[in-house]
């Protein structure tokens, strides 16, 4: 049985115009952009690898993960990166702007809305109620955020 | 690491190898006290431990073999074939209960009640002989009795004598040693970087510290690499164990010498080959050497001996496994070749006994004629071809019958640091392994891309060669340079040419595997950090090759599907035709590569006049001459009037030689043969290289204008 006051501690980030979160337990760092090298003919959702002090980490794309729409190109990315660390290794995701990391409460998760459909849905674990929006929690999984 | 059951199971694993080692000694030596001893240390130190760690299941049946190992020692029971049987066995059985144990922290649901029975039998010699089929399982309890007690004293007194070495070495993760290869790689490029920036000053301190640092990088990269390389023993130690399983299933008696065992490759490239040899010394045991009737039949010693040999030659290691076989019956192999379709008789005939004998290597050839329970399971030596192509490196075949085979495979020393040649494709950089690299070259007006049915080929020292692409097949966009160049590959003995906008410079780079996510990706074999810090993919030149179906079964070399008579039959048909084109009486004129037997020069004055027929003395025979340009009314032209150029075409057993202009190439093509230029002497014309070619048919012209000739051969 969990205690009353167990909470969750989430590393908030902006995409897309969106609030979305990971756990920060799974969360490395946060870096600017570094170059990528594009892979050819990779799948869509990679975008490419980057150097991460000697690691090569691969990059994926979470709009075309979660089916957001991408403006412009396709080919311009976020500014920002978030690096998770999978059972896989570690993983890059371009961010608009990283968020607070904020302590939220075990009741103010929720599960996904037995409405909403799509590739999404496997990729979100919870959603938090927060005062003014919606908080989207993913799951930390590789082979869900990688898509592999 | 310091997991006391961890260390247990790495260190019993390890004794076992050691254990099968001895047992197979005493099988030969019987009466060798140290081996014995040694044998019964291993045992002994695993069920002492068992007892540590409760796993009873274990300590049952390393107590059951100590008993009867106690008994040899004792010398009251004589080392016998069924007892090493067992006890191999019984090495078998702890190596499950412990793979289980890793897996699954459980001592599994194995029954050995039937294993330590046996192992209870063999104590007592009278009712031995019978023992292993004995269905009756008389249960662990039996087992431990009073012999165990004196047998400590006497392992402790022994156990000095195997530690000698472990004083000076130090048992490393294999983990620790691949972060700190990464980080030595690491400190590689930041060497590269500086020593880049340092050459930018001219004075001061900098310049003379990079040098330095350079220097130690170097020393500490060569030490480091030296860390993770394993003497090809460590996989040769254990192959006596399968050969002796083999030999007894193939029932064959088979010696296993070897010979550089010392030999040190990287860790990877050990790993990697383990395969491939095992496959090849099962082949050896199970078709090369005979069984000892026919060996002794043969004037040879019935025990057949195979040779393990690894060699370090030119940057390269050479492992080569020779057989005292019966060696490969090329007959055969060219029999099943062409009965699989696989080559054409003609090809066959005109092939050299060792590229025969290197037919076993393609895909869909198995000589066995009957599925073996040894080899011959679907995995054929094509497969073993590839695992080695793979890691770069190439295998071979020689056999003579009667004396034996030698299987040669030689793979470079590592797979951690490659050189490579970095090369530009629409402004992305690309390494390509310099094992694959046969060439670079710059395309201009001197080496054109041309195209066979809208497939680029580029004529090479008059050779066409296959053109790939790299934009294409990768389908990047972006800009490409006006400046092309030609990038020479080869993957074994298959050879393409890939385009590349630009050619960087050589480097050894670190490899890097490349993310889970992009695994699926055959085209790259990998990754790695350039000296200014970006990533570069490293082509598969395999992978690259695949994609542009260049490996497709039916594109081989040497696997030519002319066939006169599908020709004839079924003008559109479409498949690629060797032919040779050559000039006549100024016309441009094709004949299947299959129907020339040699290509001949003799100078004009040596025809001389037979019945009428122009002949001339070729190879101690008289060689009747056709014009071809007379016989199809065409002008007699020859580009020089002093020698004459002839087709030898053969017929069963009688030459004849036709008179052409000059030959201009050789080509494989699909040939779509159309009947707008059909008369005597000519099948039709179709479109060669993209001019129009035209068909003889030699039959026609040899029948016309030399009929004795095709009369005689019936």
């Amino acid at each position: 049985m969990l205690p009353m006051n167990y909470s969750r501690q989430i590393c908030t980030f902006i995409l897309n115009g969106r609030l979305f979160g990971l756990d920060v337990d799974c969360v490395l760092e946060v870096i600017r952009s570094l170059p990528i090298t594009i892979v050819p003919l990779a799948p869509d959702a990679v975008c490419g690898l980057i150097n991460l002090r000697g690691q090569i980490v691969t990059a994926i794309d979470l709009r075309r993960r979660l089916e957001l729409p991408v403006s412009g190109d396709g080919t311009s990315l976020p500014k920002m990166n978030i690096i998770i660390k999978t059972a896989e290794g570690p993983l890059c995701f371009p961010i608009d702007d990283v968020g607070d990391v904020m302590e939220v409460s075990i009741q103010s998760l929720e599960p996904v809305p037995e409405t909403m459909t799509g590739v999404a849905r496997k990729m979100i674990d919870s959603v938090c109620k927060l005062p003014t929006q919606l908080l989207l929690v993913l799951k930390s999984e590789f082979t869900i955020l990688a898509g592999a | 690491m310091t997991d006391p059951l961890n260390e247990f199971f790495v260190e019993s694993l390890e004794n076992l190898d050691q254990y099968d080692a001895d047992l197979l000694i005493l099988e030969k030596t019987p009466n060798s006290p140290r081996t014995i001893a040694s044998v019964f240390r291993t045992l002994h130190t695993i069920k002492g431990t068992c007892g540590f760690l409760a796993l009873h299941k274990l300590e049952a049946i390393a107590h059951a073999g100590e008993n009867l190992l106690v008994l040899i020692r004792d010398g009251t029971l004589p080392f016998t074939q069924g007892i090493a049987t067992a006890l191999l066995a019984t090495g078998d059985a702890i190596r499950a209960i412990i793979s289980e144990l890793e897996a699954n922290k459980r001592e599994g649901d194995f029954d050995h009640s039937e294993l330590i029975g046996t192992l209870v039998r063999l104590q007592n010699p009278e009712s031995a002989p019978s023992a292993p089929s004995a269905p009756s399982a008389p249960s662990a309890p039996s087992a431990p009795s009073a012999p165990s007690a004196p047998s400590a004293p006497v392992h402790e007194a022994e156990l000095p004598v195997t530690s000698k070495a472990l004083d000076n070495t130090v048992r490393i993760n294999v983990e620790v040693l691949d972060t700190l290869m990464n980080l030595v790689g690491e400190l590689v490029l930041t060497r590269n970087q500086l020593v880049q920036l340092a050459s930018t000053v001219q004075s001061g301190p900098l310049p003379a510290a990079a040098h330095r640092l350079s220097h130690i990088t170097t020393e500490l990269q060569d030490r480091m690499m030296k860390t993770r390389v394993q003497p090809i023993d460590t996989l040769w130690s254990k192959l006596p164990r399968t050969i002796r399983d083999l030999a007894h299933l193939c029932k064959k008696q088979v010696r296993l010498q070897t010979e550089g065992a010392d030999t040190e490759m990287d860790r990877t490239i050990v790993d990697a080959i383990k395969d491939p040899m095992t496959h090849l010394l099962r082949n050896s045991v199970d078709h090369g050497i005979e069984s000892p009737e026919v060996r002794k039949a043969a004037g040879k010693n019935p025990e057949g001996t195979i040779l393990l040999r690894a060699f370090h030659a030119a940057g390269l290691v050479t492992i080569e496994i020779i057989d005292d076989g019966g060696g490969i019956n090329v007959d055969r192999v060219k029999g099943r070749a062409i009965e699989r379709k696989l080559i054409t008789q003609e090809t066959a005939d005109k092939m050299h006994h060792k590229d025969l004998v290197n037919l076993i290597f393609l895909p869909g050839f198995s000589t066995a004629e009957a599925v073996s329970m040894v080899s011959g399971r679907g995995v054929g030596m094509d497969v073993v071809k590839t695992q080695i192509e793979k890691i770069g490196g190439i295998v071979d075949v020689n056999s003579e019958v009667g004396k034996g085979t030698t299987c040669r495979i030689k793979i470079p020393l590592t797979l951690a640091i490659i050189p490579v040649v970095i090369v530009g494709c629409c402004g992305e950089r690309f390494a390509i392994p310099q094992t694959n690299l046969l060439e670079v070259i710059r395309l201009d007006q001197n080496l054109i891309i041309e195209s066979v049915h809208e497939t680029p080929v580029v004529r090479l020292r008059g050779s066409l060669l296959p053109v790939v692409v790299l934009q294409k097949v990768l389908k990047l966009q972006g800009e490409r340079s006006t400046v092309r160049h030609l990038a020479v590959l080869h993957v074994g003995a298959r050879h393409f040419g890939l385009v590349v906008d630009s050619i960087h410079e050589a480097e050894e780079i670190v490899v890097k595997p490349i993310g889970r996510a992009l695994m699926s990706l055959s085209c790259f074999a990998g990754s790695t950090i350039l000296g200014d810090g970006h990533v570069a993919l490293i082509l598969d030149i395999f992978g690259i090759g695949s994609l542009s179906n260049l490996f497709d079964v039916d594109h081989m070399p040497g696997l030519a599907h002319a066939e006169v008579e599908r020709m004839e039959d079924s003008p559109e048909s479409k498949t690629l035709t060797e032919l040779l084109v050559f000039r006549v009486g100024g016309t441009r004129a094709a004949l299947p590569l299959e129907m020339v037997h040699r290509l001949e020069e003799f100078p004009a004055k040596d025809v001389e006049c037979c019945a009428g027929k122009e002949v001339i003395q070729y190879a101690g025979g008289i060689l009747p001459l056709i014009s071809v340009a007379r016989a199809l009314g065409l002008p007699e032209t020859a580009a020089d009037a002093n020698i004459i150029q002839t087709i030898i075409y053969r017929h069963q057993e009688n030459s004849i030689g036709l008179i052409i202009e000059g030959v201009e190439v050789i080509v494989k093509e699909a040939v779509e043969l159309q009947t707008a230029g059909r008369r005597s002497g000519v099948l039709g014309s179709a479109i060669v290289g993209r001019r129009v070619t035209e068909f003889v048919d030699v039959s026609e012209i040899v029948r016309i204008y030399a009929p004795e000739f095709m009369q005689c051969s019936r």
